[in-house]
């Protein structure tokens, strides 16, 4: 039993850090210290980047474009990406429609949407959630009645991140009224300019309008945008979401984010002559993360290990959404708790292009309270923790 | 990177399933606890015929390897039935210290028999005031010609009253809580000046408090050099944490299962009571806690056996530890809550596996100390 890496293997880890080092733009790295988003069209230039190497797709099989990385090697680039801090590219689309349309699309489909998932030329957004379908997701509302050869679509979407920037939506819609609510589903592809689509932005507690609510009036999309059989999207959907767990533990954010706490600390008086480094209760909660942080890790390498030798994706990964996303959440507090006072200005603008002002600090303290509030998310997306829980139960111990 | 057993290991767990299954029904290990050595000297008999004895110790040493990862395995089983037999204090504390300090003579002398099973060992190092420094020693020990003279009181000794020798942790130099002047001698159980007052522990396991009045032994009783026995004494309570962690592990699986199994089965309102909600989300962390603990005891193993420096190895070491205090205070609280008023009773194994794992948090150093330790290394 060991964690080793192969000789092989390290010799790919050098490969990657080397890339990294060379090709991850330096001013991308600075915004990211300095706790700025990264805009659209910076994002898509690092996803070139990424592409001209071949490596845009590390979940991919190699037919698509994709790396046809192992296990090990992925969670490696996983790891380095994750250590500085370099974005993923974002999820929608790469990981979570294109393994569905790879899986059940048609050839035509998968012709005409892969290539430029791959490429980052649309981008992707997610129609599932609505005003009245949270955790219960399979009671959802929105239809889409048969016209000949289109369907028209009827309802709301909600909680769509970025939708703002998007190109196409995949959509869970409703197509069969009469049946058990999980087999009247069916997963269509939607052009968001269809008219008949508006958004509406809803502004979350950091101040950004990160997710809106989509509106579908009458809108007419081709049957040919379907994805497998009508009626069958459940099935689908579920599949999304095993991906949408993957990599979900964060360990190599959680690493980069410890090592920002420490120095923080070091640099932060308690107001009674020790640094909070050496504050004894502050050490304390530092450590007990840090050694969190470990247990998370090795479960992460243990299931790792299990799919290495072919294994299906099981219940472990709600158990990395549930540690992953909660210990993040414990770290978001540190974060508070070391910028005291200094959080406490909710200027959200100062993380933003285009702010001239100086920038409240010291450091970044004031993105501490923004952070801990935007974070409140993790553990309610991706199947609310509550419901990873149900999952444990359900799959693991058989209640 | 390879988290599956090896064959050898495979066989070594199947080895201990087989026999747990066969002697080690709850009923048994109550007659064992009660009797008055309270271990199987047949059970002992049978565990080095196994093998079992050896598996701590290097092949050098004439053992099986001695990883910690291989003491893993079988401290798991262990744990999951709960067994008292005196493995710890034996194998890993006494053998771990001969082995560690012994010098070429006197390891074949102890360790041979050690592993035929016909040698008791237990280590005395802790004491009233010391709680988890194990640089605070107070008991002394003055040469005087070629004889070492012992005073002093060592507390909670596994396996005291039944060692045949023990090994004590004495200071021949320094203050109280230096790192240098301590050094370890074998005494034999019996011998002048000491006394001993055996008693058995929350979780069954006979242990004692001890007594050293004068108590005269040669000084080629020594183990190692004069004053340095320290590092060796943290190295071998490393690994030994890492197995009772394991044997926790074991322990906490063993509730888990056990308090799943019974919400499946004992009905309230009408509902078998794994059917609630309020319930069934905190098995579901049990579970969580489970898990976590097993891979940070898995991390801990792996690093003791990797090339990985001291410091780094006793980080992980504590890592685990803290770790799995803060699952048994979880896992072990929770299975008692949920079974309820049987979960409180002596008829039940549940609260058995919860003494021993309570036993075992505080055992080697509980959470907090840990938690410190792993921060200031």
């Amino acid at each position: 039993m060991n964690a080793d890496f192969t000789i092989e293997e390290l010799a790919f880890q050098k490969e990657v850090r080397t890339f990294l080092d060379n090709e991850f733009p330096f001013e991308f790295r600075t915004k990211i210290d300095a706790n700025r988003r990264l805009s659209k069209k910076e994002i898509i230039r690092w996803q070139k980047i990424l592409y001209e190497k071949g490596w845009a797709a590390p979940t991919w099989p190699v037919e698509f474009g994709g790396t046809g990385w192992s296990q090990v090697q992925r969670h490696i680039f996983a790891t380095e990406m994750g250590l500085i801090g370099a974005p993923e590219p974002v999820p929608f689309g790469m990981k979570m429609v294109a393994p569905v349309i790879m899986e059940y699309g048609t050839e035509e489909q998968k012709k005409r949407f892969l290539p430029d998932i791959l490429e980052s030329n649309v981008w992707w957004c997610q129609g599932y959630s609505e005003p009245n379908s949270g955790s219960d997701l399979a009671s959802l509302k929105t239809t889409a009645v048969r016209d000949g050869n289109e369907y028209i679509v009827n309802g709301a979407k909600t909680w769509n991140t970025y939708g703002q920037y998007a190109d196409w939506i995949f959509c869970l819609v409703r197509t069969d009224n009469t049946v058990k609510k999980q087999e009247g589903i069916s997963f269509l592809l939607i052009d968001m300019s269809s008219p008949g689509i508006t958004l509406r932005p809803i502004v979350l507690l950091d101040g950004h309008p990160e997710v809106n609510e989509v509106f579908f009036d009458d809108v007419r999309v081709p049957v040919k945008n379907l994805v497998g059989e009508e009626n069958k999207g459940w099935t689908y959907a579920k599949l999304l979401l095993t991906h949408e767990r993957s990599n979900i533990a964060g360990v190599p954010r959680g690493k980069r984010r410890l090592r920002g706490l420490k120095r923080i600390a070091a640099d932060t008086d308690d107001g009674f002559g020790n640094t909070m480094l050496e504050n004894p209760r502050f050490k304390n909660k530092l450590a007990e993360v840090e050694i969190q942080l470990q247990a998370l890790e090795y479960s992460e390498l243990r299931t790792l290990a299990a799919l290495s030798v072919g294994k299906a994706p099981g219940p472990e990964s709600s158990i990395l959404k549930i540690v992953g996303t909660e210990l993040a959440q414990e770290m978001d507090e540190l974060f508070v708790e070391l910028a005291a006072y200094s959080c406490l200005p909710f200027v959200p603008e100062q993380f933003e292009d285009g702010f001239q002002g100086v920038p409240l600090g010291p450091g970044n303290s004031a993105y501490a309270a923004l952070n801990y509030f935007n974070n409140r998310k993790a553990s309610i997306y991706g199947g609310s923790n509550e419901i990873q829980r149900n999952i444990i139960c359900k799959h693991v111990l058989g209640l | 990177m390879d988290f599956s057993y090896t064959e050898e290991q495979q066989m070594l767990q199947e080895s201990v399933q087989k026999f747990v299954q066969k002697n080690y029904e709850f009923a048994t290990r109550t007659k064992i606890i009660a009797s008055e050595k309270g271990y199987s000297k047949e059970n002992w008999e049978l565990f080095a015929e196994l093998g079992w004895l050896t598996v701590p110790f290097c092949e050098e040493d004439g053992g099986f390897g001695g990883s910690a990862v291989d003491l893993t395995v079988m401290m798991v089983e262990f744990g999951k039935a709960n067994l008292v037999e005196p493995f710890t204090p034996t194998a890993i504390l006494g053998g771990g210290l001969v082995s560690a300090l012994g010098e070429k003579g006197q390891k074949p002398e102890l360790l041979g028999p050690l592993m035929e099973g016909k040698l008791q060992l237990a280590c005395a190092y802790a004491e009233t005031g010391s709680r988890f420094n194990l640089s605070n020693v107070t008991t002394t020990a003055t040469v005087e010609g070629d004889q070492v003279k012992l005073d002093g009181e060592k507390i909670n000794v596994l396996n005291g009253s039944n060692a045949d020798k023990l090994l004590v942790v004495a200071r021949e130099s320094g203050a109280q809580t230096d790192r240098n002047g301590i050094s370890i001698f074998l005494v034999d159980n019996g011998c002048d000046g000491l006394s001993i007052q055996p008693y058995t522990n929350v979780d069954g396991k006979k242990a004692a408090q001890i007594g050293f009045a004068s108590v005269s032994v040669p000084l080629s009783a020594r183990l190692g050099e004069a004053g340095g026995a320290l590092p060796a004494l943290e190295a071998v309570i490393d690994r030994a944490t890492v197995a009772v962690s394991a044997e926790a592990v074991g322990a906490l699986e063993a509730l888990l299962q056990k308090t799943v199994e019974y919400s499946k089965t004992r009905k309230q309102f009408g509902t078998p009571i794994g059917t609630f909600q309020a319930l069934q989300h905190r098995m579901a962390d049990m579970f969580i806690e489970c898990q976590l603990a097993r891979s940070i005891v898995i991390m801990a193993a792996m690093k003791l056996d990797s090339t990985e420096n001291d410091v780094e190895k006793s980080k992980a070491v504590s890592a685990a530890k803290s770790r799995v205090g803060k699952a048994i205070e979880k896992v072990g609280q929770e299975a008692i809550q949920i079974h309820g008023g049987i979960g409180m009773t002596e008829e039940l194994d549940v609260g058995h596996l919860f003494k021993r794992v309570t036993a075992i948090d505080i055992q080697f150093g509980n959470t907090d100390y840990h938690t410190a330790r792993f921060s200031s290394l």
